[in-house]
């Protein structure tokens, strides 16, 4: 936890840092019209570095030893956003409901074991569901590949 | 005369087609208040052109149905799955979400809805007799007013909020910060995009939020090695009536909710915050204090109650100022120059039947919401028996989607995954993720009350204590971020035990 802790508030630091930085580029001062531009993103950008170096501290002297995360924590954390990572680039190319239904069927079949009939009637179902929904009631149209394409939409 | 103008919307409102038009709108409501990122301002712009052919006190009927709907249709998501549909519904999370979880869903949905039901109705009452007086207070606002009110609001988050006071200004900060990326719209200048044109737009808050709350909690979720799975919420009419026995007991957080919830919510922006210092407030005067962010009852009561009676106080300003109080409002106020009325003032005068059916419709729509919840309630209970691993991917799926609708961007999934995860180290290292969701919503209204109030004091931050109404709430402010120093102190002066300050998780 300690190490996680500094990481993160050292982290923070510089992300305070570079918005200093580009406040300063923008001017922070008193403009013909005001304040300018930086004026207000370089005193968030003080509170933050000044609040994360007393974090810092705190962390140093009094934070718990306990570790951020164990490795089977790990393995199972790493075992949801993995799939979801690849099915989100997949999308790019397969479109939304294609990539969705890939997605399901892997994730319900190799993690939660269930049988193939209902792998494949809810992997097909849910995006079938969600393409009536959302593309035909709500008319809110999703990232879409060479099957609907091939579908005609 | 109130009365009559009472009388007079309640027999537009009471119609059979109008009545079937709340019908509807609730139900549609409710159903994309569940989904997340398909929140009330969606929904109801995304329903405006289904209106057009309407007379304009039926479609102001739907379309305020659906936000009704979406008030109670957040609640459902967030104590079922702890997905906040919408920002005001995170602050129920924090309680209905472990109440769902050691099985008392049922009881949790129910004080819920109730809660809703009495913010909303106390709202209402209060729109119908002081809607000309509270007006005429908010018109006297400036900048410097605007500015305290949110200096209050995150000061309460850092000084009631519990947990680690540093790491909540830290959180504020970031959201802010977030804000503040992409064009300045005051001066024409690009900030914090480094070159980079995809950052030219900023950061949308509801991308935040479904990162954040959806897929960082799922995280959490299956790092504790604890399924969706819920148990049977034993979800049925006893449990309504058990919990209603119970309910009378919160009657001041019921009465302290609702004020909050009406002062806040007249102003844009206002049920988030309100739910959040709300909830704050409720745990400060609680005897079960230390129970709260574990399963109380009334951790659930009190931001509904706020959430609700800000969102139809929300209302307030659209009517008589013309003026929204909330996004969903705002799309509201298109529909009303659509069905060629002119928002304002004016609209009193010259549309009566269509300003009071619409208040008589929130007495009726309220009241049909709350039943028809209420009976659909074991359908939502439903939704906890689906397995996990059939759970997860629906919502990173649901919630792919939800971050797409917003602007149609491939890119906002990304954030979506980026944010899930900063979520997910944010919540394991107490960051608090409420005032970070906040302050990325009201960073830009905030940075422009900061400047014009500068502008008009010549560059003074004293303007902020010299007028009378904003020196009283920027003194409140003031209290508050202070507390974390003064309170062990004040403490050691009573001879109490040592500060144990409880850490209560707040995101």
């Amino acid at each position: 936890m300690r190490t996680a802790d500094i990481v993160t508030a050292s982290l923070l630091m510089l992300l305070g840092g570079l918005v200093l930085f580009d406040a300063v580029r923008l001017g922070f001062g008193w403009g013909p019209d005001g304040p300018q531009s930086g004026f207000f993103p370089a005193w968030l950008a003080i509170i933050m570095i000044g609040t994360c170096g007393a974090i810092l501290v705190q962390a140093v002297w009094n934070a718990s030893d306990k570790p951020f995360v164990n490795r089977e924590q790990l393995r199972s954390v790493l075992a949801v956003l993995w799939p979801a990572v690849v099915a989100v680039a997949l999308m790019h190319f397969l479109g939304l409901y294609v990539a969705s239904a890939l997605y399901m069927a892997f994730y319900m079949r190799w993690v939660g074991h269930h049988s193939w009939p209902i792998v494949v009637v809810i992997s097909l179902g849910i995006p079938i569901a969600c393409f009536v929904i959302f593309e035909l009631w709500f008319l809110v149209p999703m990232p879409k590949g060479p099957l609907e394409e091939w579908l005609g939409y | 005369m109130g009365i009559e103008n009472l009388w007079m919307g309640f027999h537009i409102a009471i119609t059979p087609f109008n009545l079937w038009m709340a019908v509807i709108g609730i139900l549609l409501g409710t159903i994309i208040g569940v989904l997340p990122g398909l929140g009330g301002a969606n929904g109801v712009a995304i329903l405006l052109p289904v209106t057009f052919t309407m007379p304009p006190t039926s479609a102001i009927i739907l379309l305020t149905s659906i936000y009704w709907g979406a008030l109670f249709g957040g609640a459902i998501t967030s104590i079922l799955f702890n997905i906040p549909g919408e920002p005001w519904s995170v602050a129920t999370t924090f309680d209905g979400y472990p109440m769902a979880r050691s099985g008392r869903g049922g009881q949790a949905l129910t004080g819920a809805f109730s809660s809703s039901f009495i913010g909303a109705f106390f709202s209402i009452v209060l729109i119908t007799l002081f809607a000309p007086l509270l007006a005429e207070i908010a018109l006297r606002f400036g900048p410097p007013e605007i500015f305290a009110i949110q200096l209050l609001t995150f000061s309460s988050f850092v000084g009631l909020g519990g947990g680690n006071p540093l790491k909540s200004v830290v959180s504020i900060m970031i959201g802010f910060i977030l804000a503040a990326v992409g064009l300045d719209i005051v001066t024409g200048q690009l900030r914090l995009t480094f070159g980079f044109t995809e950052l030219m737009r900023g950061f949308d808050f509801i991308i935040a939020v479904i990162g954040l709350f959806g897929i960082g909690e799922i995280l959490l979720s299956v790092e504790e090695g604890l399924s969706f799975q819920g148990t049977r919420t034993g979800m049925n009419l006893r449990v309504v009536l058990d919990t209603w026995k119970v309910l009378p007991r919160y009657w001041r957080t019921f009465i302290r909710s609702s004020f909050i919830g009406f002062w806040m919510g007249f102003k844009p922006g206002g049920a988030t915050p309100a739910s959040f210092m709300s909830y704050a407030f409720a745990k400060r005067f609680s005897k079960n204090a230390d129970k709260f962010g574990k399963g109380e009852l009334e951790g659930v009561v009190a931001p509904e109650t706020a959430a609700h009676a800000a969102g139809i106080a929300a209302m307030l300003p659209m009517m008589t100022l013309g003026i929204p109080g909330s996004p969903t409002a705002a799309v509201m106020l298109g529909g009303l120059i659509i069905w060629g009325l002119q928002p304002g003032p004016l609209l009193f005068k010259e549309k009566p039947d269509f300003v009071w059916g619409l208040i008589a419709s929130m007495y009726t729509g309220n009241v049909i919401g709350v039943l028809m919840v209420l009976a659909f309630v074991p359908l939502f209970a439903a939704i906890l028996r689906i397995p996990f691993a059939i759970l997860t991917p629906l919502i990173v799926v649901v919630c792919a989607i939800g971050s797409y609708a917003v602007h149609n961007s491939m890119l906002d999934i990304w954030y979506m995954l980026i944010f899930g995860v900063v979520g997910y180290a944010f919540k394991k290292l107490d960051y608090p993720l409420a005032p970070f969701v906040l302050a990325l919503v009201l960073g830009d209204m905030a940075e422009n009350a900061l400047r014009q109030s500068l502008i008009m004091s010549q560059g003074t931050l004293t303007i902020f204590l010299t007028r009378p109404i904003a020196g009283v709430i920027t003194a409140a402010a003031i209290f508050f971020f202070i507390m974390p120093i003064i309170t062990p102190w004040w403490r050691r002066l009573r001879g109490g035990p040592p500060a144990g300050a409880p850490v209560i998780n707040h995101g």
